[in-house]
């Protein structure tokens, strides 16, 4: 398959699978460049690409920033906050505004669903989502997808339960369009006022409480519990949450087969997730980190037009000779 | 007063009587003269030749936002009176949600005073439930009504307090007006942006589900019943409300309803890739809330048809889908729409349709036209129902553009619109110019 991604990466919901495993087939030359002492390669040299994140984000945003720095762009940050943004620039002027300077790249993180597909149809250059509103986080899940193929050697009949708010996540989402397009079987696990309407016909079994989710996965993909989704009457205290859908110890340890549980971060501890199993022989959290900035370097280059069979090449020669 | 007119050769059709018929119309002293067939050109008169066509009672809007005053560079008085000609209609009634609110006998008087520097379509206000639309306290009905409005309502925000209703239902009985509301239960419609199903799943955007309206309806429903008032349920989307609407039909409750062109013919699905143009509230549903949105106008169940033209700057719509206002325009569209999918899509006739767009919405609201019956005032309208059209939005005469029609290719459009047997729209012409 020679095929790229088109213009953006918006989510998952319109890649094909071949296009999904075309970028975690790209991901693996470049999680080497992460390991070499200089960690730069040539690949992205002389590009733009500006990171504009009108939500809050440590973690996507310095993983994409590793990436693109990892791959030789030149990068700019754009926070909301003390921007043209927070002066009550529209989002359509922002664009415009990128686009007259003729930039490559924007990576964007915004709070509106939607907010990432807008800019990609009314500017040149490429755009990623790195997370709109509810709606798709695709290199979150990208980044997912690669750590469960590491861990489980396949993707396919691998059954991962998404735990949590799925309502509210566009993690779940992305998560559903990639595993089910992989051939991976999906159940989500959560409190009903937490789950969205038709969430059945995208594919997934729903499970009423975690001790099944647990019983019945391979994998856990334990999602965050946002604070004010109590305050909004959503479910009535985190405490109760804890006890009903936390991922304790005493309920892994009652799993048929060994569980690999994920996050995609940051973590409530005590909330969603038990911190002994967060940091215990279960958890894979931090290879999803590691991955990530691999991920997102598949994602960029490949957006940028390069040639997934040069992908290794294009690393150029590592610091110390090729392997 | 003009020369006679005689619209010659058309097919005549008049819902009120229920004539479906070749036939000429004469027109005199800006009222129907005659009907029939071959009648003679009175001295002086103009002739019209409109074989072809369908002449009908001009069509009549019970629902329209014409954003004066207030937001002038969205809508005036005037654009919006002429955009009602375009699409055939020759009576609208303008929602009170203005700002300032109109909520006074003033307010509703400059509304008349505007309309008729404008001339082209008869405006009609609707005055205010409650004062500044706050849902607090009674706005002065019986003032309101003396100086022009036809109904009251709070449209654009739903009536939350049941008192409230009740006692609207109650006063207006006095002034025999109808009430009509928006029905919207606004706990269960916060934040949401469009129907709460499959697509806002997988859009990641906030629902508002079908029971948000049906629990409005079947309270208002019970409200009409317990005080005998005149109830009117605006832009009906959900085929529960139909449910209900039926029962209290047969019931004998004095409760109408409307539902608009695009509620008729479009679904969730528009609001796909976030198109802001199929952000209005309430939203696009499903398939067989379509459906069943149009079986009951076939039975009058749903009594008639209203736009809900809802005018809004282009750059207002240019934004992510959460931050869009809710609404489009509807007055150049509604005819062609209803046409296609309605008459060519094999639920209604096109009687059905001119009942349920011209003579029902009249009578509902107690307004003159909706008929051709000699002696009444000249509002009439020449339809084109053969020539196919493609909506071009640049060329509304409304002053915004935000349509989900665009490029449609539609059937049925205003040929010659009359009111008060002035010409205030001609198609043809226009197109010679």
């Amino acid at each position: 398959m020679t095929a790229g991604l088109g213009k953006d990466l918006i989510g998952l919901e319109r890649l094909s699978p071949d296009q999904i495993r075309l970028i975690l087939d790209t991901a693996e030359p470049f999680k080497e460049v992460s390991e070499r002492p200089i960690k730069k390669v040539p690949a992205l040299r002389g590009k733009t690409i500006v990171n504009l994140f009108f939500e809050s984000s440590t973690r996507t945003r310095i993983s994409f920033e590793f990436a693109e720095k990892r791959l030789s762009a030149d990068t700019v940050n754009v926070a909301a906050t003390g921007s043209a943004v927070q002066k009550g620039e529209t989002l359509v002027d922002t664009a415009k505004n990128l686009e007259a300077m003729r930039i490559d790249m924007v990576v964007i993180r915004h709070a509106s669903s939607g907010a990432a597909q807008f800019l990609g149809d009314r500017i040149r250059s490429n755009v990623v989502n790195a997370g709109d509103g509810k709606h798709e986080h695709p290199t979150q899940a990208l980044l997912d997808l690669l750590t469960i193929r590491d861990k489980l050697g396949r993707i396919e009949g691998v059954k991962v339960c998404l735990v949590g708010d799925i309502l509210h996540s566009r993690v779940a989402r992305s998560n559903i369009w990639g595993l089910t397009k992989l051939g991976a079987q999906v159940a989500v696990c959560g409190p009903h006022s937490l789950m969205p309407r038709g969430i059945a016909d995208l594919g997934v079994t729903v499970l009423r409480r975690v001790e099944e989710a647990i019983e019945w996965a391979d994998v856990l993909n334990v999602l965050r519990l946002q604070l004010e989704r109590m305050e909004a009457g959503f479910i009535p205290s985190l405490r109760e949450y804890y006890r009903v859908f936390g991922v304790t110890v005493e309920r892994l340890a009652k799993a048929p087969r060994a569980l690999a549980v994920m996050h995609p971060g940051p973590m409530n501890r005590g909330v969603e997730i038990d911190s002994r199993v967060a940091d215990g022989p279960h958890s894979v959290i931090l290879d999803q980190v590691t991955n990530g900035v691999a991920v997102r370097m598949a994602v960029l280059y490949l957006l940028a037009g390069g040639k997934p069979e040069l992908a290794d090449a294009a690393k150029g020669p590592a610091a110390g000779g090729t392997d | 007063m003009a020369a006679p007119l005689l619209l010659k050769g058309g097919r005549v059709v008049d819902p009120s009587r229920d004539l479906d018929e070749a036939a000429d119309v004469l027109i005199q002293d800006g009222r129907i003269a005659a009907v029939g067939l071959g009648l003679g050109a009175p001295d002086g008169a103009t002739v019209r030749d409109v074989r072809g066509a369908v002449v009908a009672p001009g069509l009549v809007d019970v629902h329209v936002h014409l954003r004066e005053p207030g937001n002038e560079d969205e809508e005036t008085i005037a654009t919006g009176a002429r955009a009602a000609v375009a699409g055939g209609f020759t009576a609208v009634c303008a929602m009170p949600n203005t700002d300032p609110v109109t909520d006074n006998q003033a307010a509703v008087g400059f509304i008349v005073r505007q309309s008729l520097r404008a001339g082209f379509a008869r405006v009609y206000p609707i005055g205010a439930i409650s004062v500044g639309q706050r849902g607090q306290q009674l706005a002065e009905f019986g003032e309101m009504v003396a100086a022009g409005a036809v109904a009251v309502s709070d449209d654009g925000q739903p009536v939350a307090s049941s008192h409230l209703m009740r006692t609207a239902l109650e006063y207006a009985r006095t002034f025999d007006i109808p009430v009509a509301d928006h029905c919207e239960e606004p706990s269960l419609s916060a934040g949401g942006v469009m129907h709460e199903g499959l697509v806002a799943t997988k859009l990641g955007l906030k629902g508002i589900p079908a029971a948000a309206e049906e629990i409005m309806v079947a309270r208002d429903i019970l409200l009409a019943e317990l005080t005998g008032g005149r109830l009117h349920l605006c832009h009906l989307s959900t085929r529960g409300s139909v449910e209900l609407m039926r029962r209290a039909k047969e019931r004998g409750l004095r409760v109408t309803a409307e539902v608009t062109p695009h509620h008729l013919s479009l679904t969730e699905a528009a609001c796909e890739r976030y198109d802001t143009h199929a952000k209005m509230n309430p939203p696009l549903r499903e398939a067989a809330d379509v459906a069943a949105l149009r079986q009951a106008l076939q039975e009058g169940v749903i009594d008639c048809v209203a736009s809900d033209h809802a005018p809004h700057a282009y750059d207002e719509k240019e934004a992510a889908f959460d931050d869009a206002p809710f609404g489009i325009v509807g007055l150049e569209t509604a005819f062609g729409v209803a046409y296609t999918e309605l008459v060519q899509g094999g639920a209604l006739t096109l009687p059905q349709l001119i009942l349920r767009m011209s003579t029902v919405p009249a009578r509902v609201f107690g307004l003159p036209g909706g008929t051709l019956q000699p002696g009444a005032p000249a509002d009439v309208v020449a339809l084109d129902v053969t020539a196919g059209w493609c909506v071009d939005a640049a060329r509304f005469h409304s002053k915004s553009r935000n349509t989900p029609f665009a490029g449609r290719s539609l059937t049925g459009r205003a040929a010659l619109t009359l009111v008060a047997g002035e010409i205030v729209h001609d198609a043809p012409a226009a197109a010679q110019a």
